[in-house]
């Protein structure tokens, strides 16, 4: 405090900032960087543990005996939905209800805003069915959701067989203490959501109709969704990434992690296995990837499996997800049947809502996790660049022209040209940035009666033209209404943009990190270094390449090649478009905010250091 | 000498026939007729209090089973009215006569229940109760401090039947205006004498059962309460167990009043989970016991078994048959009961035991009762949420009105404005509202509607609430469970199935008469919701908690001197002189000599 209360040793630090600015700033982006992927480095990670006592030392026996008979259930539940065409919404009712358990309907009806690529449809129609085992003694106010969706095909039959097992063998038993809802859904997401929000009640995303549900069985405390395609496995994977980067309480993946060990099954993170040997550059890089491959997940804001709906309504949800690979190590169904009973007993037993343990954390492998105050350094050190240059920049528009001698009356001449050469960008590149979320879907019809395209590509295309036309459009429009850019007024203007975008970036990252942090580190060096004095063309590609459509198409890359399924630049390109329709898509249909969020806020944002680039 | 021993003598044996004679009156003369021979039912004429039991075994449409027992204790006395003490109580338990004479208790029922009853699988209850513990208390009218009598009662009976009912307080204990009225003699309708007030979260035990099953006059050692084991109650799918003490008739003409105490004990088994998948069952089964014998105190014991959808034995075998068969009229609807008289010896057969025997054989089917309700709140997120209560008339042809009661806690803030009662998507008008508003940490809210349901409809309540923010001493330890919000109470007179009961009413069984109604045509009837666990926006209460509120203090202080510094301009000043110098410099100005 002493240092900035004496006006010489303040003044030194300020000349110390603005001279030392540029290097600051690139040991900033590095140390960022650095300490980034120095999360994935074990011994800086930590081991995790179970929090909540509930689950931790109480012992639970797993006992499931009938996996046989779940394959069974599972092959004559595939035979009824092969005869009827989808889902065998009479079949299960049947079923459950023999098994003893309260059976409810629910028909559900989606207007989707353009049909989606796969299945090339406008409306969906659906049922959902689920049956209730209600808890002895139990006044009907917790439950447990178990979800297995019918998939259209041959996939997933072997989930809802032993969804059915599990209601069977759980029904004659005596320790329940929550009821426990066996969900059956059609469509996969679309059927969850609708069941969500017939549940609750709500009604969050438009054109959608359901008949009230019924049967309810008070506030759900945790849900489990459940992914089998193959009679054995062989390995259990473990999907958390939900809507808007929601991650469930960690305490769910010890759990899991737990009984996978408890059980003998393999289990594995983002489909990769953990690897011992953390000290050579193979596991570092293993586990490097995992990681990458959450963040990469986590800042797409989708909903990665059907829990992914569930967290809106703070249930704490997984899914898992039965992988068949050519291992030699096969896992039956009996066994993951005692897991999930393993771990619905132990959700049963628990007092509270999970709670204990974190909600905000990277996985570099099941026994490893990066905590919120690991990760946030990394993201700090990426903005303290955009503050330490707003500074530089407000020390120089503070420090006047040698005109004026003493900077307190005279510190407005300046930017007197400054409000409407500032406001005049901002308002047209958020008009951009507007019509960038509204037209691709209004428009459609008219793109698709002018040129020879489907819905879907009608309106991918028209996102990227009025992306690409808001290029060309913003710059030097402050001149229209304020004549000439000024030196002063290109500063202004990116003074608050450089505090607008650490803002956006700020708060994003506090909501959903991995979203925040890739966007800092492709946003952060082009809105440092633009100035209108650098060389035209050479800095215009750069802001180009840095831009967050290029972003995504980076990330597209990325995510492929750390699957190890990497795609030519062509199938990379088609990926993109996918991706971009799925986002519109999902901001429809479930509420996802990534898309409103950078066409509304983070793009407008670019274009106004892109308008800064073409200052005059 | 001798005739004073012959004295003394005559003395002692007067003195032991006055005692034989006082311990005749003292003793319930039951015991008496079995020596001197008198029939029994002179003796209980003659006796101030009489005692009946009896059970009713019901099989579900789910294929469970639900057995109510009911004790009926009758004791002619009025210690309200005469203001004499009374010391001597029998069959009547002395712990609870005495609570009701020293808090001027007119009417008390009190029920705990473990788990919720499952009105679209079970149908109807004889007597309802909401999951948790509930107690209604009407008090004598002379009583001029209710609730401190109501304060110290339940006190009282916290201690008497084990239980939490001490937690009740001012902000869970509501005046109802119209949905309670006595079920006894009297009619008082000043709702200040009345006290309402459940506990949604109080968890039914062992604990409670065994004082409840003290105060009945043989305990547990004969007649129907030796099939109470707790290890076998408590392993259902229900339990719930009631005390109800009102004032009744004596006799025909209603020329005196009479204390009644009833103790009520339902419980639903699970067929399925306990005979694994087997639907057999037997009282051995159910209760680990078989029945020997009544309670000798008892003037009647019998055990009903309901047979009314049975009557070619589709769906249930029972043995062994009885030959008696009683119709009464139960919750409006006929039904028929093969009767087991236990103080009968043939009842028990040559084992000298009864063991009732039942093999399920039907299918299990949902019901539509007349009327059923369920509550559940909407919306997501700690801000706020919507209570919607549904109240469902499957009547084809009748329109009722039915009274609604919810006591919510204060902590959820109402939306008073945001009520709305729609049914068939247009919206229904409640032609009665009692509204009393909360007041933080001190009173509850309290809804009361008068609301008429349209025959085969869905009449929605939807209120909208705002989640406060506790204090954080206000917290339960377990904050992030949730908190209990109790049912809310619909209360309806439901057009009944049958039209006119033609038969006397006099030899109805105990269970179908519990509930005073004028005419039948229509039956009272009571249906409490579901429970609702809200939470509440929770503070984590942990270490990471306090770190955040210690940084954050010290950011705050950091953060106001750091902007103080910055936005302040500083200039160099010239150091004041020190107070040497400036006094030399006045002594110098008054010499008229330069300044230093």
């Amino acid at each position: 405090m002493g240092l900035l209360s004496d006006p010489n040793r303040r003044k030194a630090i300020t000349s110390l900032l603005t001279r030392l600015n540029t290097p600051i700033c690139v040991v900033c982006y590095l140390a960022g960087i650095a300490w980034f992927m120095g999360l994935a480095f074990e011994p800086f990670t930590l081991r995790t543990y179970m929090s909540e006592n509930a689950m931790g030392s109480t012992m639970v026996e797993e006992r499931f005996p009938s996996g046989e008979r779940a394959l069974a259930t599972a092959r004559e539940f595939a035979a009824h939905k092969k005869k009827v065409g989808g889902m065998p919404v009479d079949w299960l009712v049947k079923t459950m209800r023999a098994q003893g358990l309260e059976v409810f309907t629910q028909s559900f009806s989606r207007n989707l805003p353009f049909p989606d690529e796969s299945k090339e449809r406008f409306v969906v129609r659906g049922t959902n069915v689920y049956g209730i085992l209600r808890a002895p003694r139990a006044p009907r106010t917790e439950a447990l959701v178990l979800s297995a969706p019918c998939s259209p095909g041959n996939s997933n039959n072997q989930a809802v067989g032993l969804l059915l097992g599990l209601a069977q063998y759980f029904r004659s038993q005596i320790y329940w203490a929550k009821d426990i809802i066996f969900l059956v859904n059609e469509h996969d997401l679309i059927g969850v959501q609708a069941w969500l929000e017939g549940y609750h009640h709500t009604n969050i995303t438009e054109n959608c109709r359901i008949t009230s549900s019924l049967g309810r069985a008070g506030s759900i405390q945790a849900a489990l969704s459940l992914e089998l395609n193959s009679d054995v496995v062989t390995s259990l994977d473990l999907v958390l990434e939900g809507l808007n980067g929601q991650l469930p309480n960690l305490d769910l993946a010890n759990l899991f992690h737990a009984f996978c060990q408890k059980l003998g099954i393999l289990c594995t993170i983002q489909g990769k296995l953990q690897r011992s040997d953390w000290d050579t550059v193979e596991g570092y890089t293993h586990s490097a990837q995992t990681m990458l491959l959450m963040v990469l997940k986590q800042a797409s804001g989708r909903p990665w499996g059907e829990h992914g709906l569930f967290l809106r309504y703070h249930i704490e949800a997984a899914s898992i997800r039965g992988v068949n690979s050519f291992r030699q190590y096969k896992t039956d169904a009996t066994s993951i049947g005692r897991l999930f009973e393993g771990m619905v007993r132990k959700l049963n037993n628990l007092l509270e809502r999970l709670h204990q343990s974190y909600f905000f954390y990277l996985m570099p492998s099941l026994t490893r996790f990066v905590s919120i105050g690991y990760y946030m350094p990394a993201f700090g050190l990426l903005t303290t660049i955009l503050l330490l240059r707003a500074l530089d920049l407000w020390v120089h528009l503070g420090t006047p022209t040698p005109v004026t001698e003493d900077g307190v009356g005279e510190g407005e001449s300046p930017s007197s040209p400054g409000l409407l050469s500032v406001l005049t960008p901002v308002v047209i590149s958020h008009l951009t940035g507007v019509a960038l979320y509204t037209l691709p879907v209004l428009s459609q019809e008219m793109a698709v009666e002018h040129f020879p395209v489907s819905e879907t590509e009608a309106v991918v295309l028209t996102a990227i033209a009025i992306y690409t036309a808001g290029l060309a459009l913003p710059h030097n429009t402050h001149r229209l209404i304020s004549g000439e850019g000024t030196e002063q007024g290109w500063r202004v203007l990116k003074l608050v943009a450089l505090l607008y975008l650490a803002v956006l970036l700020g708060c994003t990252a506090l909501i959903n990190f991995s979203l925040g942090f890739i966007l800092a580190v492709t946003l952060v060096p082009a809105a440092a270094c633009v100035t209108p004095h650098v060389p035209k063309a050479l800095s215009a590609v750069a802001m180009v390449l840095l831009s967050p459509g290029c972003t995504i198409l980076y990330c597209v890359f990325l995510f492929q090649e750390l699957q190890e399924v990497p795609v030519s630049l062509a199938e990379g390109w088609m990926l993109f478009l996918s991706v971009i329709s799925q986002g519109i898509l999902d901001h429809a249909l479930y509420g996802s905010l990534v898309y409103p969020l950078l066409a509304l806020l983070v793009y407008p944002c670019w274009l106004l250091f892109w308008n800064i680039l073409f200052w005059k | 000498m001798a005739t004073r021993h012959l004295f003394i003598e005559l003395q002692t044996l007067n003195r032991r026939a006055k005692l034989k004679i006082i311990f005749a009156k003292f003793q319930c003369l039951c015991i008496i007729p079995a020596l001197v021979g008198v029939d029994k039912k002179t003796c209980i004429q003659f006796c101030l209090c009489t005692f009946q039991e009896e059970m009713v075994i019901r099989p579900l449409y789910s294929g469970d089973i639900y057995a109510s027992f009911q004790f009926r204790t009758q004791w002619d006395t009025d210690f309200l009215h005469d203001g004499k003490k009374v010391s001597h109580y029998r069959l009547f338990p002395k712990s609870l006569g005495q609570v009701l004479s020293k808090f001027s208790v007119r009417e008390l029922h009190i029920s705990f229940t473990q788990g919720y009853w499952r009105t679209m699988q079970w149908g109807q209850p004889f007597i309802p109760s909401p999951p948790g513990a509930e107690l209604w208390v009407w008090f004598h009218h002379t009583v001029t401090d209710v609730d401190g009598n109501w304060k110290e009662l339940t006190n009282v009976l916290s201690g008497i039947f084990c239980a939490s009912l001490n937690f009740i307080d001012s902000t869970n204990t509501v005046e109802p205006s119209a949905s309670f009225k006595p079920l006894g003699l009297g009619n008082a309708t000043d709702h200040r004498f009345l006290r309402y007030a459940t506990l949604p979260r109080e968890i039914v035990c062992t604990e409670n059962l065994t004082p409840w099953k003290k105060l009945l006059p043989c305990g547990s050692k004969a007649g129907l309460a030796v099939l109470m084991k707790s290890e076998k109650l408590f392993h259902s799918s229900f339990h719930s167990q009631a005390v109800h003490i009102r004032p009744v008739c004596k006799d025909w003409q209603c020329t005196s009043t009479a204390w009644e105490l009833r103790q009520t004990l339902n419980v639903v088994f699970d067929l399925y989970t306990s005979g694994q998948g087997k639907k057999e069952w037997s009282l051995f089964k159910m209760f680990s016991r078989t029945l020997t014998e009544a309670c000798p105190l008892a003037s009647s014991s019998k055990i009903y078994v309901d047979v009314t959808d049975n009557p070619g034995g589709e769906l249930f075998d029972l043995s062994p048959s009885s030959p008696l068969i009683s119709t009464a009229v139960v919750l409006g609807d006929r039904r028929t009961y093969s009767v087991y008289d236990l103080t009968k010896k043939e009842t028990f057969g040559q084992l000298r035991s009864l063991n009732l025997l039942l093999r399920w054989k039907g299918e299990n089917d949902m019901l539509r009762p007349p009327l059923h309700a369920e509550r559940y709140v909407s919306g997501f997120g700690l801000q706020k949420g919507e209570i919607h209560t549904c109240l469902y008339n499957s009547h084809p042809y009748r329109a009722y009105p039915v009274l609604l009661l919810d006591s919510l806690p204060w902590y959820l803030r109402l939306y008073v404005h945001t009520l709305t009662v729609t049914s068939k998507t247009r919206e229904n008008k409640p032609s009665y509202i009692h509204y009393q508003p909360s007041k933080d940490r001190l009173r509850p809210h309290l809804l009361e509607m008068l609301v008429q349901l349209p025959p085969h409809s869905v009449t929605e309540v939807t209120v909208q609430f705002e989640r406060a923010l506790l204090k954080w001493t206000e917290y339960t330890p377990d904050p992030n469970h949730g908190f209990y919000i109790g049912s809310s109470v619909i209360s309806a007179l439901v057009p009944s199935i049958v039209a006119m009961d033609t038969n006397s009413t006099r030899d109805r069984p105990l269970f179908s008469s519990f509930f005073p109604t004028k005419e039948e045509s229509s039956y009272f009837m009571r249906v409490y919701t579901e429970p609702l666990l809200v939470n509440l926006p929770t503070p984590d209460f942990s270490m990471p908690y306090n770190v955040i509120c210690l940084t954050c203090t010290v950011v705050a202080v950091g953060y106001g001197s750091f902007y103080n510094l910055l936005t302040r301009t500083f200039q160099v000043d010239e150091p004041s002189a020190p107070l040497a110098k400036r006094l030399a410099n006045i002594i110098r100005r008054l010499r008229g000599v330069p300044l230093l």
